[in-house]
């Protein structure tokens, strides 16, 4: 940012009481919220790392070596570079289209994003299996064509692709809604072509909603079970994602590597949090789209 | 605002992302060695585990070639559907002759006469179904009629989509109908108050297990004998006893070549070989090894057949004539199955 700083405008009524409630009822409040994240939210977190590093340090590792281990952590890998950066695109595209320009079916559009949002996971898969698989729609096209969709990479992607649509659009349609159309129409008034516009205007405007948006996308990505599980085929070493494989080492009576997978995925939340801690803290006004431009 | 610099940056990182994308996509397509996929049922995970590192080193030493053999491993019912749906199986291991069946009629990637193609009916090794019960055995249960007392909770996978879970359910039928001497309505009763007492039904008979043992659900586990001491084995003979019942059923978990997969991808002879290793002394005695019943029991350790205990077993073929009429008649929608679990939960 180059903008010179400010001074923050000492806000008014800051801490000053807006409720009615004595101090008791205010803190038993708080206790019960607190309390239930404690046992809802902290606990089980805390159980997955005691119970990955049970054996030590040494066992913990060794969860690794295994190559089925390490193809679930690449898989995963993979899948989470094809599904986010497409939903990127495909989050800006629509978040730009909704927010800056009035179109006949917006509110259609609206609704189809969170579609994914209220579906089951478990349904969106098998909706691939129906499109996709041996018996369904396109399966002797495909098969005609020696093309893997289902039970393979590509299934797996398109399964994560539908699971994590939402999450970008979802976060940039608000702040961009708020941020209006009156820096771009400068930039094209002055001259600047669409693309440099986006580059140079929209983009740095939204870019900490952006990497929120992404980050989001990447942990859902990264996390999704019932699509996957669908549409995997649970081959080892092949199309077992890394909740795929957690599961299937706890099925194996193997509960520390269970548990040692588990509590990457665990520190892929707890990353993810920080981030965002960290984001709204430094840039909460660029969030909310009460940014400077 | 962004300098020209930074939009120098943004679009050199656009295409840096690309280029990873497509490195990764291009990646996992790349591999050279024969690959068979085995698509098996659920509590097979371990024995195949060690049989495909002996068909491996054995197929290297007789022709030189490397083969990978992947495993995926669920609910027979299940895996069936996958294959049926797609899943490029080189050969299927699946709990019982119906679920391969229906792979043949869907999808004519099999022919007909599959079970006629190896011997012993296909089926390289054989179980049967026993109780598993908390040590000491609380609830003093010692043959099926204890499953059906009331306030009993009894641990059994669910028959639409478990392999083992179908046999438990004709274990339990043809005892009761042996006992009754041959009366339908007695085993309906018996059935209907045995899942009566059942909490959960699991897509598969590891899920059942684990239900069992690690959630602590249920006083009586009814499972696959391997599996059966799979679970003491792992959690150690001081939580759990094997309680075997006075008669129970021979179960025949049948292999086969999924013809229409190995042509398409050239690995008839090597999937062929593989499933022909079954039979040989070496896998007789891994099978054996795992708590199977071998049907070479000559090739196991006399140690590991002498753990298997000796009771009267009744057949399939004998008691059902065959799991096509077995399947059709019990499993099928709006089969006796189903009039039994609308009778037991009203």
């Amino acid at each position: 940012m180059s903008d010179t700083v400010l001074p923050a405008p000492a806000r008014e009524g800051r801490g000053r009481r807006v409720t009615t409630e004595g101090a008791g009822a205010r803190l038993a409040l708080a206790l019960a919220a607190l309390s239930f994240l404690a046992l809802f939210l902290v606990l089980p977190l805390v159980v997955v790392f005691v119970e990955a590093f049970k054996g030590g340090i040494g066992t913990y590792l060794s969860a690794f070596d295994d190559p089925d281990a390490q193809a679930a952590i690449r898989l995963t890998l993979t899948v989470a570079a094809i599904a986010v950066p497409l939903n990127l695109v495909f989050g800006v595209a629509a978040a730009w289209a909704i927010a800056k320009f009035a179109f006949a079916g917006k509110s259609l559009l609206v609704t189809l994003i969170d579609l994914p949002f209220s579906v089951s996971p478990v349904v969106s898969g098998l909706v691939y299996v129906l499109l996709f698989g041996a018996q369904g729609l396109f399966g002797p096209f495909l098969k005609a064509h020696g093309i893997e969709v289902i039970f393979a990479l590509p299934g797996i992607v398109l399964a994560t692709v539908f699971v994590t649509f939402p999450f970008v659009a979802r976060e940039l349609i608000p702040l961009m809604q708020e941020q209006g159309t009156a820096d771009e129409e400068a930039a094209l008034s002055l001259g600047a072509s669409g693309l440099r516009t986006f580059l140079t205007v929209t983009l740095p405007n939204i870019r900490w909603g952006l990497f929120y948006g992404v980050l989001l996308c990447n942990a859902r990505a990264m996390g999704e079970f019932g699509a996957v599980s669908v549409v995997s085929g649970h081959i080892r070493g092949l199309t077992n994602t890394m909740p795929l494989h957690v599961e299937i080492l706890y099925n194996e009576y193997n509960f520390i590597a269970a548990f040692a997978v588990a509590s990457l995925l665990a520190l892929l939340a707890l990353v993810t949090l920080a981030a965002k801690s960290v984001l709204e803290w430094r840039y909460g006004d660029a969030l909310s789209g009460r940014g400077a431009h | 605002m962004l300098t020209s610099h930074q939009v120098a940056l943004v679009r050199h990182g656009l295409i840096l992302l690309a280029t990873i994308v497509l490195f990764a996509a291009f990646a996992s397509f790349a591999r050279a060695e024969t690959v068979l996929l085995n698509v098996s049922y659920d509590p097979t995970r371990e024995l195949y585990r060690d049989l495909n590192a002996a068909f491996a080193a054995d197929w290297k030493a007789r022709t030189g070639e490397t083969v990978t053999i992947r495993t995926s491993h669920g609910g027979s019912g299940k895996q069936a559907r996958s294959v049926i749906d797609g899943l490029d199986a080189a050969v299927v291991t699946l709990a019982l002759a119906a679920d391969i069946d229906a792979i043949a009629a869907v999808t004519g990637k099999i022919p007909a006469n599959w079970q006629s193609r190896l011997p012993h009916n296909s089926a390289p090794y054989t179980s049967t179904i026993v109780f598993v019960v908390r040590k000491g055995n609380p609830k003093g249960i010692r043959d099926w009629d204890d499953l059906a007392r009331p306030g009993l909770q009894v641990v059994t996978p669910n028959p639409r989509t478990s392999g083992g879970a179908r046999w438990n359910y004709l274990a339990a039928w043809g005892y009761a109908l042996t006992k009754s001497g041959g009366d339908e309505a007695e085993a309906r009763t018996f059935l209907t108050a045995l899942f009566r007492n059942v909490p959960v039904l699991d897509t598969g008979a590891r899920g059942a297990t684990v239900t069992f043992s690690q959630r602590g659900i249920g006083d009586v586990l009814v499972a696959w004998e391997n599996e059966a001491f799979l679970t003491l084995k792992e959690f150690g003979e001081d939580k759990f006893e094997i309680v075997v019942p006075s008669l129970s059923i021979l179960a025949e978990p049948p292999v086969a070549l999924v013809d229409g997969n190995v042509d398409a991808r050239g690995t008839r002879q090597v999937a062929q070989a593989y499933l022909a290793f079954l039979y040989t002394p070496a896998a007789q005695a891994i099978i054996a090894r795992h708590f199977y019943r071998p049907v070479k029991p000559e090739a196991a350790a006399p140690a590991d057949l002498a753990r298997l205990p000796k009771l009267e077993l009744f057949t399939i073929d004998g008691l059902f004539g065959g799991w096509a009429k077995a399947q059709k008649e019990h499993f099928d929608d709006g089969g006796v199955f189903d009039q039994i679990m609308k009778a037991a939960r009203p």
